[in-house]
């Protein structure tokens, strides 16, 4: 399914995110199923299935990662099954680091400013690499496309950082 | 094309004819029922006037009683007198057990652990319960709006999740109505705030009920709802504020040896003085014991507050989570909006003020808002206004995930994801040779499956015998609008299937719903038999019915030989229509289904290009 099609944009990086959520709610009031809902079994199960999939584009093309990873599918280059690992000794030494950051969460004495801090170093470290990702899907040259796999893999990594770091915000909710 | 005409009595109503659609709000301690009627959406109250109705079903040795009729037992027959029923809804023993919740009444416990109560009438479950407090609202909405009703929305909380959803769109089933949404409450008070201001932004709703509590932040755009990030905790609501008075009572008169009358007395007595504690800042506790001696004692407010503090700072924990989730700003928020009873507490109301820093909106009353909103989504739903503006766009609360290696859990769709939705993953075998795989579902945030609700455990037979790591299973998590599940899991290489429609652990199974279903009519056989063949026939119907619009609005995607051909297969679930063959029925249904498929999709696909047609003739 290409995701690009369905919402009517041309297949590239560069989303206007504000028209992406107008066409999405358009979509959204023709085929939902609340529209269905007095209707037949067999519209009823298609409305399911095309909202299903109206929600699941709109998703993987509102967020940089999934549209990135989308768009490197569509290429012929898929990652979503894959077990290669990023070997970049500088980024994987960072991300010790912050990991043993997360970490020191839970005995620091200003948790909430610690969580902050490294809210922002994801929030920034992130952006940097999607500003370089952005430039390297944009080129018609397969390797600048497998350079653009690399930088999704950490992009993923940052994301899992990221769910750690609110996972460790949950758990000092639960402590109160 | 006027081929057919279907308009029979009782059969289909006429195309511009008002349908009969209600809100049932299924609450902890009160429920309430909501029309739409000349335009307007109010709740519906009974011959004497009174709106809600207290959630209590007590079950005599000959007869069922509900409402105030029940309540006024309640302290007197507390193990036959069920409260707060809501709370069990989709729980096994184990759960209720570590909740404290079960000391007044006896169980026992079904195969699958769901707790029975055991009363003067044999056991119930929480599903029969809470069909039985549907029952009179059904009647009431019959009888005040003339007529059967064609479909209802009840509301569940948003936190809900797949078991206690389940189990409320059973206990619907067992009273017989076409449930045509399970609506998340804090949804539906937004729609019923929404509607009257025509407002946009975001709008935060803070939902604590009886026994429930929910957070929800949504963006209002244009008449669309989108909710961004909801949570909550599904046993916190005002009845734990009961249950720490009712505990504080017990230590300062030193209480021992108590009953469950004495319980249930304790417990309506901590709740008269918290709801008198919203207007006074000093209420005297009293209690006449079976010995007449009468017990008094104090309750300050600040007392009070100082007691459920910690339940009232969780709730703000998880709306500081849910805007975190939402991804907005405390500055963002236009509005906040206060539902539920226990948002009377004037702790509630102080603390949430302080987090959201904007007073709440309370025009509405909180009792009935719910009620109010549900009414309105289910006006529009059942068909009655085809040009509305108003779409609601829910998410899952919890996120859902199967078991892998180690107990771990593999998370298949993340909480706060829109719905409806597909999401697939992939597995594979882990030893050679290896033909079939358990499957075990569960939902939570957790990280261990131990930590998550067990939904269901399926398992896939068949797989070819291959060398591990060679088989590939997808397993599909297919999301309905409703928040309800359901699984398949296939082997890619041979198409080998399995699909469950996920009965949760704590369920009841489809068996045990057709036993009900059966125990509950007089004429057992003879009725259901009835109702399955009136459902086909409305079905039929209603097939022909879009069928031959379609092929009037639509009819030239057909070449001549496929129209033919769908004609002729509606020329004969027409006549099959008016015999008395629900099976026939049903067949004729799904030949004329598998014919019109490829038609039906490509409608539905017209109609996604027209919409975005309509954007970008928008944008020029």
């Amino acid at each position: 399914m290409n995701y690009f099609e369905l919402f009517s944009f041309s297949p590239s990086f560069d989303v206007d995110t504000a028209l992406l959520a107008h066409r999405y709610r358009d979509l959204q009031k023709a085929v939902h199923p609340d529209k269905f809902a007095h209707s037949t079994e067999q519209n009823k199960r298609l409305a399911v299935q095309r909202t299903a999939q109206i929600n699941d584009g709109f998703q993987t093309l509102k967020n940089p990662v999934s549209r990135a990873e989308h768009l490197l599918a569509l290429k012929g280059i898929e990652l979503s099954h894959e077990s290669t690992t990023v070997k970049d000794t500088p980024f994987l030494m960072q991300q010790m680091q912050w990991r043993e950051s997360l970490e020191d969460i839970r005995d620091s004495a200003a948790p909430d400013d610690l969580i902050d801090e490294l809210n922002q170093c994801f929030i920034d470290y992130s952006q940097s690499i999607i500003s370089r990702l952005a430039i390297l899907l944009e080129s018609d040259q397969p390797q600048d496309w497998h350079q653009a796999a690399d930088h999704i893999r950490k992009l993923k990594f940052m994301v899992k950082l990221q769910d750690e770091l609110s996972r460790a915000e949950d758990a000092l909710f639960d402590d109160e | 094309m006027a081929l057919f005409q279907i308009a029979e009595p009782g059969l289909s109503a006429a195309p511009h004819q008002h349908r009969l659609a209600v809100g049932i709000d299924l609450g902890t301690t009160n429920s309430l029922v909501a029309a739409v009627r000349s335009g307007k959406a109010t709740t519906l109250p009974d011959l004497d006037g009174r709106h809600s109705i207290p959630s209590i079903i007590r079950y005599t040795k000959d007869q069922i009683q509900s409402g105030y009729e029940a309540e006024s037992y309640s302290a007197q027959d507390p193990q036959n007198t069920i409260v707060s029923v809501k709370r069990f809804m989709g729980r096994s023993l184990n759960d209720l057990q570590s909740n404290n919740l079960i000391s007044a009444y006896r169980f026992s416990s079904s195969d699958h652990g769901l707790p029975l109560f055991i009363t003067e009438q044999g056991e119930v479950n929480p599903v029969q319960v809470s069909a039985e407090i549907l029952k009179p609202l059904v009647a009431r909405a019959e009888a005040t709006l003339g007529g059967e009703l064609e479909g209802v929305v009840i509301t569940v909380p948003a936190y809900f999740d797949d078991a206690q959803r389940q189990g409320t769109k059973d206990a619907a089933a067992l009273v017989g109505v076409n449930v045509l949404r399970l609506l998340n409450e804090p949804t539906a008070a937004a729609i019923a705030y929404g509607l009257d201001s025509g407002q946009e932004g975001v709008i935060a709703v803070f939902d604590l009920g009886g026994g429930t509590f929910d957070i929800s932040v949504l963006r209002l755009n244009k008449g669309v709802f989108e909710v961004l990030a909801t949570g909550g905790d599904s046993t916190l609501g005002g009845d734990d504020f009961d249950h720490l008075l009712a505990a504080q009572l017990i230590a300062q008169w030193q209480l021992t040896d108590i009953s469950p009358t004495l319980e249930r007395q304790l417990l309506i007595e901590a709740r008269r003085v918290k709801e008198a504690l919203t207007d006074n800042v000093l209420v005297t506790a009293s209690l006449i014991l079976a010995t007449q001696d009468v017990l008094r004692f104090d309750v300050t407010r600040d007392a009070f507050d100082a007691l459920v503090l910690p339940l009232v700072k969780k709730t703000i924990n998880s709306c500081r989570r849910a805007m975190r989730d939402a991804g907005v700003g405390i500055d963002d928020v236009l509005e906040t909006v206060m539902v539920g009873g226990s948002t009377r507490v004037p702790l509630v109301r102080e603390q949430v003020l302080r987090f959201f820093k904007k007073t709440p909106l309370t025009s509405i009353d909180p009792d009935r808002v719910v009620a109010v909103g549900a009414a309105i989504q289910a006006d529009i739903l059942v068909g009655n206004k085809p040009d509305s503006d108003l779409l609601l766009l829910d998410v899952i609360p919890l996120s859902l995930g199967i078991e892998t290696m180690g107990g771990l859990v593999e998370k298949v769709v993340s909480r706060n994801t829109t719905i409806p939705i597909a999401r697939a993953q992939e597995f594979t075998t882990f030893k050679d040779g290896q033909t079939a795989m358990a499957f075990h579902v569960v939902q939570g945030e957790r990280e261990l499956v131990d930590n998550c609700r067990s939904l269901a455990r399926f398992t896939l037979q068949g797989i070819p015998a291959l060398a591990a790591g060679a088989a590939h299973i997808r397993v599909t998590f297919q999301v309905d609008a409703d928040g309800l599940l359901s699984v398949t899991a296939m082997e890619k290489s041979t198409g080998v299937q399995s699909s469950i429609q996920v009965k949760p652990s704590f369920g009841l199974s489809d068996v045990e719903i057709g036993h009900m279903l059966k125990e509950s009519m007089t004429h057992a056989k003879e009725d259901i038999s009835r109702r399955m063949l009136a459902e086909k026939q409305v079905e039929a119907a209603r097939v022909l019915e879009s069928i031959s619009a379609a092929l009037n609005k639509d009819g030239d995607l057909l070449s001549d030989e496929v129209r033919s051909q769908i004609e002729a297969s509606m020329q004969s679930l027409s006549q099959l229509r008016s015999a008395n063959d629900a099976d026939a029925i049903e067949k004729a249904i799904e030949a004329l289904d598998h014919l019109t498929q490829d038609f039906a999709a490509k409608r539905m696909d017209n109609s996604i290009k027209l919409a975005l047609k309509g954007q970008s003739v928008d944008n020029i």
